[in-house]
């Protein structure tokens, strides 16, 4: 579902393909509802070998992370501090797992490319940022930890499945037309830094 | 263990500490600054992200950035300095105690032996540099904490004269557009200019212990900070690499004399997370905290 609350454009899960059609990259987009972390080994269980996922992402979101969990009483946990990491590292498997567990939206740091771009146009769904080195805002996004999978890997790969509330601010890297914020920036950036260094070489011929 | 050991252990544990869970004075100035002077919806999200999770980080006591990094010390030890012959071995403790009080995220991974020591500390880790300072009673510390992902455009070599400094300004702003743009911008750039490799590289990571804005003491290299700096604005990383009129907190450039057949040249970051602390004790330790205001140990 997809409604606009205080100016804020907020994404409730479960997420349909309909409600990403007007999501385009640059927006700027919160999350309720079902979030889980999931990374590197979670990726190439579910890619590589085939493996089930055990929590049920499917028109859900997924995030790049590996947080810093406090265990508490009764096998709860509280989420202390959680920040996305690279998404590129993610990158290999992506259009796989999207394919497999119909995950709907991927959040994380930093660009993506073509197996994630296609997938978010073949299969409908879309990649998002959240901006970097703000862990408490993150953590506090958090209201339950619901349930903890793949323990066996560990606290940072284990696959947390967090109830939260308006995470974020996300902002669309990738959307369902799979067009791409950050490949899209990369040649304009490029030709502002030639610009930039011909008018430097001008004035640094120090050596003569 | 004597009294005065164990006293300024504790005293780094807190500092080391405190620096992770609130920025100097002088990053959270200039990140206002250039909050104030982005126009775009995006840029200005971002920031105010940023001012809210430094508030939430004081208020609920929590390291600001998951990554609280790899502890790094530069120290200017007065050879009569009481503590001299403790401080390496006192400053590991430090790190082990701030890891667990803060708490930090654990950091040091033992090269080829491929495991997590759990603690922050291993071999060679924290790192610590020293300058030995003739004649003084004093110990002036630099506290860093380096994280992954503004650790990973570090780069260093040696150009050819003929490359000149138009070689040296290629290198930089290089190395923005591949990697500075996912070291979360705005960057503290530091820039070391020297012979070889690592007398360069190390002048780079000092260079991010100088204060934001201050000049590099030759009027040719502070003008090429400024030319670095507005270039690498011009680039229009902005916030986060997102897109925005600044890309940078400033370029702070270290020089020493050079080879007349080689330019040592290395490039290093700091984040907008740039935790840097520097605490100067004197021998009876008694301390003057300069980056961060109203801090009690
Ligand atoms: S680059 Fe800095 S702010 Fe960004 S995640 Fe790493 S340590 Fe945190």
């Amino acid at each position: 579902m997809v409604e606009i609350k205080d100016g804020k454009k907020i994404l409730t899960t479960p997420i349909s393909a309909e409600d990403l059609k007007d999501i385009k990259i640059g927006d700027i987009i919160y999350l309720s509802g079902s979030l889980t972390t999931c990374r590197d080994v979670a990726h190439r269980r579910v890619v590589e070998e085939g493996r089930e996922i055990p929590v049920d992402v499917r028109n859900n979101a997924i995030l790049h992370a590996g947080p810093i969990i406090r265990p508490l009483e009764n096998d709860k946990f509280e989420m202390v501090s959680v920040g996305p990491t690279t998404s590129m590292r993610m990158e290999k498997f992506e259009y796989e797992f999207v394919k497999a567990t119909g995950v709907r939206v991927i959040v994380g740091k930093g660009g993506m490319k073509e197996n994630t771009s296609n997938a978010c146009k073949d299969f409908g769904a879309i990649h998002c940022v959240i901006p970097a080195g703000n862990a408490v805002v993150a953590a506090v996004c958090v209201e339950e930890i619901v349930k903890a999978e793949w323990r066996d890997l560990g606290m940072p790969e284990t696959l947390w499945n967090c109830r939260v509330k308006e995470f974020g601010p996300l902002i669309v890297s990738i959307d369902a037309q799979g067009r791409n914020y950050f490949e899209e920036k990369k040649p304009e950036y490029n030709a502002n830094k030639d610009k930039a260094l011909e008018e430097i070489y001008k004035h640094v011929k120090f050596i003569k | 263990m004597s009294a005065q050991v164990e006293k300024m252990i504790d005293m780094i544990a807190k500092f080391v500490g405190h620096t992770a869970k609130k920025l100097p004075d002088d990053v959270i100035a200039k990140l206002e600054e250039l909050r104030s002077k982005e126009d775009s919806a995006l840029a200005k999200v971002i920031y105010d992200t940023m001012f809210r999770n430094q508030e939430l980080a004081v208020k609920l006591n929590r390291p600001s950035c998951q990554d609280t990094g790899v502890l790094q010390f530069w120290v200017k030890c007065g050879t009569k300095f009481p503590l001299i012959d403790d401080l390496e071995a006192l400053l590991k403790e430090a790190v082990v105690k701030a890891t667990f009080e803060t708490p930090l995220r654990h950091n040091s991974v033992e090269t080829f032996d491929e495991y997590n020591t759990g603690k922050n500390v291993g071999k060679g880790t924290p790192t610590v540099w020293w300058d030995i300072v003739p004649h003084s009673d004093t110990c002036e510390i630099y506290t860093y904490m380096a994280g992954g992902g503004c650790t990973l455009p570090g780069h260093a070599m040696v150009l050819m004269p003929g490359e000149g400094y138009e070689g040296v300004a290629k290198f930089v702003l290089d190395r923005m557009t591949t990697y500075g743009l996912n070291a979360c911008p705005p960057l503290l750039v530091g820039v070391g200019v020297a012979t070889s490799v690592e007398t360069a590289a190390l002048l780079s990571k000092k260079a991010l212990m100088r204060p934001v804005g201050s000049h590099n003491e030759n009027p040719r290299a502070a003008a090429m900070e400024k030319l670095l700096e507005d270039g690498i604005n011009a680039i229009g990383l902005g916030p986060q690499g997102m897109g925005g009129k600044y890309s940078v907190m400033g370029v702070n450039i270290e020089n020493t004399a050079r080879h007349p057949s080689a330019i040592g040249v290395a490039v290093n970051v700091g984040c907008w997370s740039h935790r840097r602390g520097h605490i100067i004790f004197d021998k009876d330790l008694n301390y003057k905290i300069t980056t961060h205001s109203g801090v009690q140990l």
